[in-house]
């Protein structure tokens, strides 16, 4: 849609009411925006994101773009470009539970490759595409600041450390029942992301 | 007894909380500073200490402090490196997430000796988790008077807050950083002006690594000269050091500069030798970015001498022969590890992470990735080694920031120690990727 809406129009937020931050929601953005000086406010974006992502099913829109525009008063493009450059942001639909599994040299040298494999053939998917039912997308990812507990994988806000076959089974079976990773969100609303 | 600072309590149950932390002496230095001492003694002892950067380039910091521009009636601001995505590097994470008022204790030191009313910890996106512990410990600080107004009753007020950035290993980068920390794209800046002059908002700025800014602590509180003669030579202190790959006890371990790599790798008190009986082939000593070096040459330099935990020794012999401490991510590899395809996992993240803007970086990040992969899918030639040595040389010293010089030297090392590595995978086409998660299950 958002051809003309990435220009120069503003967010009519009256047209698009479902893409609205929830009260709590709403109340942290806040919060994180009185963080900094009059006039920075810009500089909560990446944080706002993070929530409007876990708001609103996992990954930004256009339209939920134009909307965090629209909360923190600057241009669409500034959100845009932001929202792309940084990995943790996805433009494009994902399954429910993002496994990011590190793929980097301590990682690596721990058999991370070889529980790649076995996830991909554990869920019939290679790395990049989403299960038939949108229950997981894999992915691999750099160096997540857990190579002494190599192999690991991420998913939301959870750390998966010391990776096993095993621990793969209980990790995505986990997953399935829960229907939902822990999001940023969820570990606590009252404070700062 | 080796000397411990940081981590000194780190087993004490309940040190991530505010009560058990003072009860073992912590904030004492903000006692001392705020009590005893004006800002700018604070920044002479912090001089004397000899303390380096702990971020990877190892820059003295009281003389980093001392650049800080001073302008009348613009404020000045303390941010906290906490993006930690150099490869091999875990130690800022394991602090904060273990004793998180170690680094808000040294917040609040530095900001009174650098006059910063604000100060920030851009921490990296993934370590959410860790983000919180760090905001609970904020919290806790404010209720008990640490942070806020007139601090101790001093006249000095200061507030600190979290940001979470969202994956890029260039916002570790200082400028960039700051962009991100001001709600842009990672792009370095153009240096200079340097942050000193204008750095966050335009204003006066000093960037810092979490380690950093939590050794502060101790040098407050046994004084800068106590602190200086801890370690070795310029090398003064102590340093963390995250150790992984293919080692018996990877961890993150406090060592005091000086200590000999032979003594820390084979150890039982650091990572207690090479796992399944194997040999040590190969070290990355101090991050993805640092040359690696073969077992001969990290265990003793060329000259025969041992060779020790410390910034010059490391860097003893230059890049011909050494390498550098860096951030202190020390990964390790047996004789079963494949040199030319560990490197292939430092250029895609390179690749990977370059922000773009310079197309030296941004280009050759790409070919370097993709000329390292064909010898691993038997497409190369002998002669794409002296391509693949031609493309590094061309990056170094062409960029905005480091990330170029930092994609280039781990290439270039691989093939100054190991190049009859890359000439046989191109001569035989013979690379078969062992599996390492069953060769590293224990061998009963
Ligand atoms: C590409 C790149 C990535 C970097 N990543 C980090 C990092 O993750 N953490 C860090 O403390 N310093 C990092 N640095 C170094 C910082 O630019 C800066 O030197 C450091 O934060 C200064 O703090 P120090 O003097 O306390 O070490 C990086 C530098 C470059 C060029
Ligand atoms: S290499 Fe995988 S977490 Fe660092």
């Amino acid at each position: 849609m958002s051809a003309e809406v990435h220009g120069t129009q503003k967010f009519d937020a009256t047209k698009r009411t479902q893409i609205v931050f929830s009260a709590s929601a709403m109340a942290l953005v806040q919060k994180l925006i009185s963080n900094y000086p009059k006039g920075k406010e810009k500089s909560a974006l990446i944080p706002v994101l993070h929530i409007a992502q876990a708001e609103f099913g996992g990954w930004l829109s256009p339209e939920v773009m134009d909307y965090v525009a629209s909360v923190l008063q600057i241009k669409p493009v500034e959100v845009f470009e932001v929202a792309s450059f940084y990995t943790m942001f996805h433009l494009k639909p994902v399954g429910k539970c993002v496994l990011e599994v590190c793929q980097t040299s301590s990682c690596w040298l721990n058999g991370a490759e070889d529980i790649v494999h076995y996830i991909e053939k554990k869920l019939g998917i290679k790395v990049g595409e989403t299960t038939p039912d949108g229950m997981f997308t894999l992915k691999v990812a750099e160096c997540l600041g857990s190579c002494g507990t190599a192999p690991m994988l991420q998913c939301g806000a959870s750390y998966h450390e010391n990776l096993t076959y095993t621990k793969v089974d209980q990790i995505l079976e986990q997953y399935a029942s829960e229907g939902r990773p822990r999001y940023y969100t969820d570990l606590d609303y009252t404070n700062t992301l | 007894m080796a000397t411990t600072l940081l981590l000194k309590h780190i087993a004490v149950p309940g040190i991530k909380s505010l009560d058990v932390y003072r009860n073992m002496g912590g904030y004492a230095s903000v006692e001392k500073a705020l009590r005893t001492l004006t800002p700018n003694q604070v920044t002479e002892e912090v001089k004397k200490s000899g303390l380096r950067g702990r971020g990877g380039a190892g820059f003295p910091t009281g003389m980093k402090w001392g650049f800080l521009a001073k302008p009348e009636g613009v404020p000045r601001y303390l941010v906290c490196n906490a993006d930690e995505s150099e490869p091999g590097t875990f130690k800022d994470r394991y602090l904060m997430e273990h004793i998180p008022h170690a680094l808000i204790e040294g917040m609040i030191t530095s900001s009174y000796a650098l006059g910063a009313r604000k100060s920030y910890i851009y921490i990296r996106g993934e370590y959410f988790y860790v983000s919180r512990i760090l905001q609970h410990a904020i919290d806790e600080a404010y209720a008990a008077g640490w942070l806020g107004e007139n601090i101790l009753g001093s006249g000095f007020s200061h507030d600190c807050y979290v940001q979470v950035g969202a994956g890029a290993y260039i916002c570790g980068e200082e400028t960039a950083l700051l962009e991100s920390l001001e709600g842009k794209r990672g792009n370095p800046r153009i240096k200079p002006p340097f942050p000193a002059v204008a750095g966050l908002w335009g204003c006066p700025t000093v960037v810092n690594n979490v380690e950093t800014i939590a050794a502060v602590c101790p040098i407050i509180t046994m004084g800068g000269e106590a602190y200086s003669k801890i370690g070795i030579g310029k090398s003064t202190g102590t340093k963390l050091i995250s150790a992984s790959g293919h080692i018996n006890k990877p961890g993150v371990y406090e060592i005091e500069l000086g200590l000999p790599v032979e003594e820390f790798i084979f150890s039982d008190a650091y990572c207690g030798g090479i796992r399944n009986g194997r040999k040590l082939k190969a070290v990355v000593a101090g991050g993805s970015s640092v040359p690696i070096l073969p077992a001969e040459l990290i265990l003793k330099t060329a000259q025969g001498e041992p060779r020790l935990m410390s910034y010059e020794s490391l860097a003893e012999g230059g890049f011909q022969t050494g390498t550098m401490l860096g951030s202190g991510g020390f990964i390790v590899m047996d004789d079963q590890t494949s040199i030319v395809k560990n490197l292939l996992t430092f250029a895609r993240f390179y690749h990977h992470e370059s922000c773009g803007q310079c197309s030296p970086c941004r280009e050759g990040t790409g070919w370097m990735e993709k000329l390292i992969s064909k010898f691993l899918s038997g497409t190369a030639h002998e002669s794409d080694v002296d391509l693949l040595w031609d493309i590094q040389s061309k990056i170094e010293g062409k960029t905005i920031c480091p990330l170029g010089e930092a994609a280039a030297w781990p290439v270039a090392a691989a093939i100054r120690h190991f190049k009859s590595e890359f000439l046989e995978l191109a001569r035989n086409k013979s690379y078969v990727e062992i599996n390492h998660y069953k060769r590293l299950q224990p061998v009963s």
